[in-house]
């Protein structure tokens, strides 16, 4: 027996020690949390719980490296290693996108969904398409720009507040708040960034994460204007100034008495959905015209190599500046979506938490990838809903999840792809 | 001052902390030639460079730009810092600010003088054309809504830019690489594609900085082939910084050389070649510089 353990021990050595490891930290890690009680004002000590669940760590990890070392374990783990090196790639130019055939489906698909939906389902979809509109703009930011920006979520709080306060105090509604929201936040983002954007990358990350909470303070602390934790009500959408509601406010007629409908609370979420989908499809088709035009290609030449850009004759800051003011009117656009989706704005919506939600959005989903944001929008807004019963471990979840997605596709979810281009000689020939 | 030199150094100084990298440098460089900048490791031919593409601020000197039928000083339109006298001139206080905001190393750029890098500095991750299309951004319809619409203006904009961009291509050799990714291609390719990018922003004076270095001797020999062609067909002068005496003396007019932050002698290939402090700068590289 003995012989024949030391035979292999060039094969068992390196899991021994893998085993060691792994049980020293175990031990450092489970020892205080699981192995002292406190019982009132004393403590117990639980020797035999912490060495359980160490021995399960060695045990465990013993047998993960010992599969590992076999033939099929090798071919396992040369998966994962693949996974590290795509990157981009280049399609041919005249390669048929899949797209042409599902496109059309999907948004025919999201089209008929409101009117089969019941209201919760409707409004966890709203929720997923408000975070595909957040990622998509802190995609422009991050994934094309290559600029970290880790208060996104100030300039959703201005689109939400603005519909709020601009309800509020002036008397405006939905459809005069929602392009001036995205112009508002663009403002703000401007004012921000251009003072920043000339300094080096990590400023701005500071910065931005100094300007939310900068933000949320603002609109916790300051109760005459924005009504403190209480926060605010906002008004809902109008369909050409019928309103959704039972009774119309100052006397006018609503939607469903116009239309001799019965009452159905759900108009309001379907016809909100409708124009949220509508604006996310625009919001899709501009992103996409995006990467094809000169401000595109330098911002993802601008996230390359930012000292050749300059020697190229692109003044850094503006492109830089254009990126910001798109992702956060987009963020304003998402913001009175919210906000009258909910009826109502308070500033626990908009913590550090949300910034790292659709961070991690778009760093899931690929960075610069459409495709990619969409499915991690939904995948990491409407997944939690679904998993009611997990609510505690959500960020736990969210942990693993990122963890994972790290070792086996740290590029994110969908490999970037650029389009190749036919030489234009070839084209007049064509 | 020669009435057809494209720049003009005089007196540049650059300091760092307590390390004098250049010390009055002054030269000039004549239009339509190619000029080489030459010098051992460390002598502060690259720190001139991006002295004159302003990427280093220089602490003392004029540089001079004589292109697109105006003078560009390079120090001013880095954005200097506001002087007492300025408070009292509106004009030239309104001048120092809008070079302080809107100033920098890029409006060199459009002055007219491009430049490669040591280390190759490509956009990695986008394609070839990306790249060259990336350095015609100035010359393109930048207008946002007619690229959202995709207007017959935006497009015809977009379709020259590919035509320019497949013409250096062609001029550089790397036609069948146009859909491959820049960061693929091979060092040699990679630095053709560089100065490829570099002529797509249309300059009238071209900084190479040791465009040589890593490629065999039949590359070089192609390379050198380009040089010459580029300012011949595209009225281009070329400032030059090599340690391949064969290109240097092949290809240029006139060479400067520089040693610890110094010029140390300025002449013809045949001046250079004989001159004693040059070859005493070199010992120890003299075989290989003979
Ligand atoms: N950014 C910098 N900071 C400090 N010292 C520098 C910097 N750039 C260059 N130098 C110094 O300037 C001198 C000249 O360097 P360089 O211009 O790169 O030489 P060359 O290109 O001729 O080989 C070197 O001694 C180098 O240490
Ligand atoms: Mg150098």
């Amino acid at each position: 027996m003995k012989a024949l353990l030391m035979r292999y021990w060039p094969y068992w050595s390196g899991p021994v020690r893998d085993a060691g490891f792994a049980g020293l930290m175990a031990l450092i890690l489970f020892g205080p949390v699981v192995g002292v009680v406190l019982k009132g004002y004393d403590f117990e000590l639980h020797p035999s719980r912490v060495a359980l669940l160490v021995g399960i760590v060695i045990l465990g990890r013993l047998l993960l490296s010992l599969a590992l070392q076999t033939a099929r374990g090798k071919v396992w783990l040369q998966r994962f290693e693949l996974g590290r090196d795509q990157g981009v790639q280049v399609v041919p130019a005249h390669q048929k996108s899949l797209w042409r055939w599902v496109l059309p489906l999907i948004i025919l698909a999201a089209l008929i969904l409101p009117f089969y939906a019941n209201k919760y389902l409707l409004t966890v979809v709203i929720l997923g398409l408000i975070y595909v509109l957040l990622g998509l703009g802190l995609n422009i930011v991050v994934g094309l720009a290559g600029l970290l920006d880790l208060g996104y979520v100030a300039f959703y709080a201005i689109g939400a507040y603005g519909l709020a306060l601009g309800y509020e105090h002036l008397g405006l509604g939905f459809w005069t708040m929602l392009p001036l929201a995205a112009v508002l936040a663009a403002v703000a983002g401007a004012i921000l960034g251009f003072p920043v954007l000339r300094m080096h990358g990590d400023y701005l990350a500071i910065v931005t994460l100094g300007f939310g909470e900068i933000i949320r303070l603002v609109l916790n602390n300051w109760l005459s204007f924005t009504g403190g934790p209480n926060g605010l009500s906002a008004p809902s959408p109008t369909l050409l100034g019928l309103e959704f509601g039972r009774r119309a406010k100052d006397g006018g007629t609503p939607f469903h008495e116009f239309f001799g409908l019965t009452y159905d609370p759900n108009y309001k979420f379907i016809f909100i959905y409708l124009v949220l989908l509508l604006v996310v499809l625009l919001v899709l088709y501009v992103k996409q015209r995006l990467v094809r035009m000169p401000i595109g290609r330098a911002w993802e030449a601008l996230r390359e190599d930012e000292i050749a850009c300059r020697s190229m004759g692109l003044n850094h800051v503006l492109v830089k500046l254009s990126a910001f003011m798109l992702g956060a009117s987009t963020a304003g656009l998402a913001g009175v979506f919210f906000a009258t989706y909910q009826g109502f704005v308070n500033p626990t919506s908009f913590t550090f938490f949300e910034s790292a939600l659709i961070l991690a959005i778009v760093v899931l989903g690929g960075m610069g990838s459409t495709l990619g944001v969409v499915i991690a929008a939904f995948v990491l807004t409407v997944a939690p809903e679904l998993l009611r019963s997990f609510a505690d471990y959500r960020v736990l979840l969210f942990g693993v999840l990122m963890v994972l997605m790290m070792i086996w596709r740290p590029r994110g979810l969908i490999r970037v792809s650029r389009r190749g281009v036919v030489p234009p000689v070839a084209q007049g020939a064509a | 001052m020669t009435q057809d030199s494209i720049l003009q150094v005089k007196g540049l100084g650059m300091q760092f902390g307590g390390i004098r990298a250049l010390h009055q440098v002054s030269f000039e460089v004549s239009r339509h030639s190619i000029t080489a900048l030459i010098g051992p490791n460390g002598a502060g031919k690259t720190t001139v460079f991006n002295c004159l593409t302003g990427f280093y601020r220089a602490t003392q000197g004029q540089i001079k730009l004589q292109t697109r039928q105006q003078t560009t000083d390079v120090v001013q339109i880095l954005g200097e810092p506001f002087q007492w006298g300025d408070f009292i001139r509106p004009r030239q206080f309104g001048s120092r600010l809008f070079y302080k905001l809107f100033g920098g190393v890029h409006r060199v750029n459009q002055a007219g003088l491009a430049r490669t890098f040591q280390n190759i500095r490509l956009f990695r991750e986008m394609s070839v054309v990306e790249n060259l299309l990336v350095a015609q951004h100035r010359q393109l319809n930048r207008n946002l809504l007619a690229g959202v619409f995709n207007t017959p203006a935006f497009r015809h904009s977009e379709r020259e830019a590919l035509e320019r961009a497949f013409y250096w291509l062609e001029q550089v050799d790397l036609l069948a690489s146009a859909n491959r990714l820049a960061g693929e291609l091979s060092y040699g390719q990679q630095r053709r594609l560089e100065i490829a990018r570099a002529m797509c922003t249309q300059p009238e004076l071209l900084c190479l900085d040791e465009p040589a270095a890593g490629l065999n001797p039949a590359e070089t020999e192609a390379l050198s082939q380009m040089i010459q062609t580029l300012r011949r067909q595209h009225a281009l002068s070329i400032l030059l910084i090599e340690h391949d005496m064969g290109l240097v003396m092949n290809t240029s007019d006139h060479i400067i050389v520089l040693d610890q932050g110094q010029v140390i002698a300025e002449g013809t290939p045949e001046v250079i070649r004989n001159h004693p402090d040059v070859i005493t700068a070199y010992l120890g590289t003299e075989e290989d510089f003979l």
